[in-house]
């Protein structure tokens, strides 16, 4: 039942699936303010300023796809660690991403949590641990609940690197959701690396994707790097879900350009040239061209755009940067709903 | 018990009680779902939730496959959009794959969210010995889970506190898990009041006064523990009972007060020693009560091996008895 698709070339037919020139531009824009937030973060690490930070470099097209794909208000996002250009695209302020990369009290996680783990009910954003794969039962109880209450026209959306996918709840989860039929899309941003290890040593064949059909369910490959063809993808499946279709398997191919974090260095297990071959792939620069030659925006236009991401950008490092600590009392709140100790005094 | 909206009261035993508190949460709040394996069709292995499939649909009584991971998973991501699961793990002995749901998802969604997500859930389960289990279908899990801030552990003992603290663990807007004894299931019977009512978590209950030793134990062996204060009762001797019934948070101002009336404490559980209740209820005692004691804490407990035998020598030698307690009792109270 696996749907295989060819992967689409934007740049031969510019295929835009129905996008307006707004949507595209819109879309342009998040990837470069992920990238540049990205950017400020390792950049703030590398000054002393943060202890940590981490990037999807290499995940900008199918995360701007797949939440242009998103319906704030209905849907429900339950994102992976790796998911700062997804996030924004369905309405994080770039603030708030300074905020937990500050770790400042005014963060959603209050500066418990690593940088980009968020929670917004108003975005419908769930809270995420580290923790590999556990959100994935989540997002699909959160499914069972939209199922339960009939309410037709929303669907979760999870997505979740390969190496989530060697995962035990991984597996439970797809398993249930395929069972009930849930109104959810499975999306794999396949970056080839969990960590140091490669696709070869987490799976015997390559292809995420090919999985579904032990499941029952569709399952879409797409090409990672291009931002157009993952919202065809996360669009369709999304749909399918909402209208009662049930689950689907996305993959997207795509590539981790940087190391796995601030506190990784990826020279020890992949080579210069297998990354800078891949970088010539890069979906940023990419689809500026692909914008600026089918004359959606000029190149002034991108110019610009980029001179206001950074100029955001910087805006929002003074503000977040200028915003308190969380106070030390605070470690005591939010374990339970009543300021509660363990012994009943 | 906090609220009593009856005065009339029904005998049952443990199981009837789970049930019949599973059922009333089923008629009076459709936000309630039921999710484990064979809760179903089969109405779970002890026939708890017999018939429920049939009168609420099979969409809130959800045969799950074999998945404990997933169970409480997706129970959590049901109580993150507001519904009220209550997961069942069949037996306590298979919740160990759903560990990192329950410790390091359910008990911190809270917190980690600053308060804009919650995780109100139950999740239950039959624990305990006694009944021929051998090593997978006996263990006491309750020490693996009460060293977690952001759980809450619950163990009743009588039918009457199934009642009210299921409720209160049902109406908890944080993670709960209840744990059921499997050999008081049919064994122990009494009094449950009808109608709705609670009993908060984190109360213990004085079961019998005392003025020469205190007792501290939850689960099957209050019931045995009780039985052999009551004999030594006809010798003189004057033990106080105490029912923890929560084990987190646990009543620390009903043991310290006992404990300082009778200036002597034994505790008593069926879980192994090492690192188990008895050790964090000794050092609290410890700390806030040392020179109020008249004879060092005892703890009389579960042996330190994995597991109790299917042959009845290697249960029996595992299990305590009310004679042992009996007798600890008495060397406690001679101190």
């Amino acid at each position: 039942m696996a749907l295989e698709r060819t992967e689409s070339k934007a740049r031969a037919a510019f295929e835009r699936h129905g996008l307006s020139d707004e949507q595209l531009v819109a879309m342009l824009r998040t990837m470069l303010m992920q990238r540049t937030l990205e950017n400020r973060g390792f950049q703030l690490n590398r000054q002393g300023k943060i202890p940590f930070a981490s990037a999807s470099e290499g995940h900008e097209a199918v995360q701007a796809g797949a939440a242009t794909a998103f319906e704030r208000g209905k849907d429900i996002l339950v994102p992976y660690y790796r998911d700062l250009g997804l996030e924004l695209g369905i309405g994080l302020e770039p603030y708030e991403v300074l905020l937990s990369l500050f770790a400042r009290a005014a963060d959603h996680s209050a500066g418990r949590q690593f940088p980009h783990h968020y929670a917004s009910r108003e975005l419908g954003l769930h809270t995420i641990s580290s923790v590999i794969a556990a959100q994935l039962p989540h997002a699909v109880g959160a499914a069972y609940a939209l199922q339960y209450r009939g309410e037709r026209g929303r669907a979760v959306l999870t997505t979740f690197g390969d190496g989530a996918t060697s995962e035990g709840e991984w597996h439970e989860s797809v398993n249930f959701a395929a069972v009930h039929r849930l109104p959810i899309v499975f999306l794999c941003e396949n970056n080839e690396w969990a960590i140091s290890t490669p696709l070869a040593l987490q799976m015997g064949q390559p292809d995420v994707y090919k999985r579904a059909t032990g499941y029952g369910i569709p399952g879409i490959v797409v090409n990672g790097m291009d931002p157009i063809a993952c919202y065809a993808a996360v669009r369709e499946a999304l749909e399918r879900a909402r209208s009662g279709g049930g689950p689907t398997l996305v993959e997207a191919k795509c590539y981790r350009f940087l190391s796995h974090t601030t506190d990784d260095d990826d020279r020890t297990y992949r080579s210069r040239a297998e990354v800078a071959e891949r970088r010539k792939d890069d979906p940023v620069p990419g689809f500026e061209r692909l914008l600026i030659e089918r004359a959606v925006l000029s190149e002034q236009d991108a110019e610009a755009l980029k001179r206001s991401v950074l100029e955001e950008v910087n805006d929002a490092t003074d503000r977040a940067e200028a915003m308190a600590y969380p106070a030390s009392t605070t470690l005591y709140e939010r374990v339970y709903a009543e300021s509660w100790q363990p012994w009943r005094e | 018990m906090a609220v009593v909206s009856s005065t009339s009261s029904t005998v049952m035993n443990n199981v009837e009680a789970v049930r019949a508190t599973l059922y009333e949460a089923m008629k009076s709040d459709d936000r309630t779902l039921i999710l484990g394996e064979d809760v179903g069709a089969r109405g779970n292995v002890f026939l708890i939730t017999k018939d429920f499939i049939n009168e609420f649909g099979p969409q809130r009584v959800i045969d799950t496959p074999i998945a404990e991971a997933s169970i409480v998973g997706i129970a959590v991501g049901m109580a993150m959009e507001g519904l009220r699961p209550i997961a069942e793990i069949q037996f306590a002995d298979f919740i160990y794959p759903s560990y990192n749901q329950i410790v390091g998802e359910a008990a911190k969604v809270r917190y980690r969210s600053n308060g804009e997500y919650t995780c109100p859930l139950v999740i239950r389960t039959p624990y305990g010995g006694g009944v021929r289990g051998a090593l997978s279908h006996s263990v006491s899990v309750e020490a693996l889970f009460y060293h977690v801030p952001g759980l809450k552990i619950v163990a009743p003992a009588f039918p009457a506190d199934v009642k009210g603290l299921l409720n209160a663990a049902i109406d908890d807007p944080d993670p709960v898990m209840f744990l059921e004894h499997k050999k008081t299931y049919r064994l122990i019977k009494g009094e449950v009041p009808n109608g709705h009512y609670t009993i908060p978590l984190g109360k213990a209950n004085v079961l019998k006064a005392g003025t020469q030793l205190t007792v501290v134990s939850y689960g099957l062996y209050v019931h045995w523990a009780l039985e052999a204060a009551v004999a030594l009762e006809q010798g003189g001797l004057s033990v106080e009972v105490v029912d923890l019934r929560s084990i987190r948070p646990m009543d620390k101002a009903t043991i310290l007060e006992s404990v300082e009336k009778t200036r002597k404490l034994l505790i008593i559980h069926e879980d192994n020693k090492f690192g188990g209740i008895g050790a964090e209820i000794s050092a609290m005692v410890a700390e806030e009560a040392l020179f109020n004691l008249d004879a060092p804490i005892r703890r009389l407990c579960g042996p330190d091996v994995p597991a109790m035998g299917y042959a009845l020598p290697l249960e029996e030698a595992f299990m305590s008895s009310p004679a042992e307690m009996a007798d600890a009792m008495r060397e406690m109270v001679k101190f």
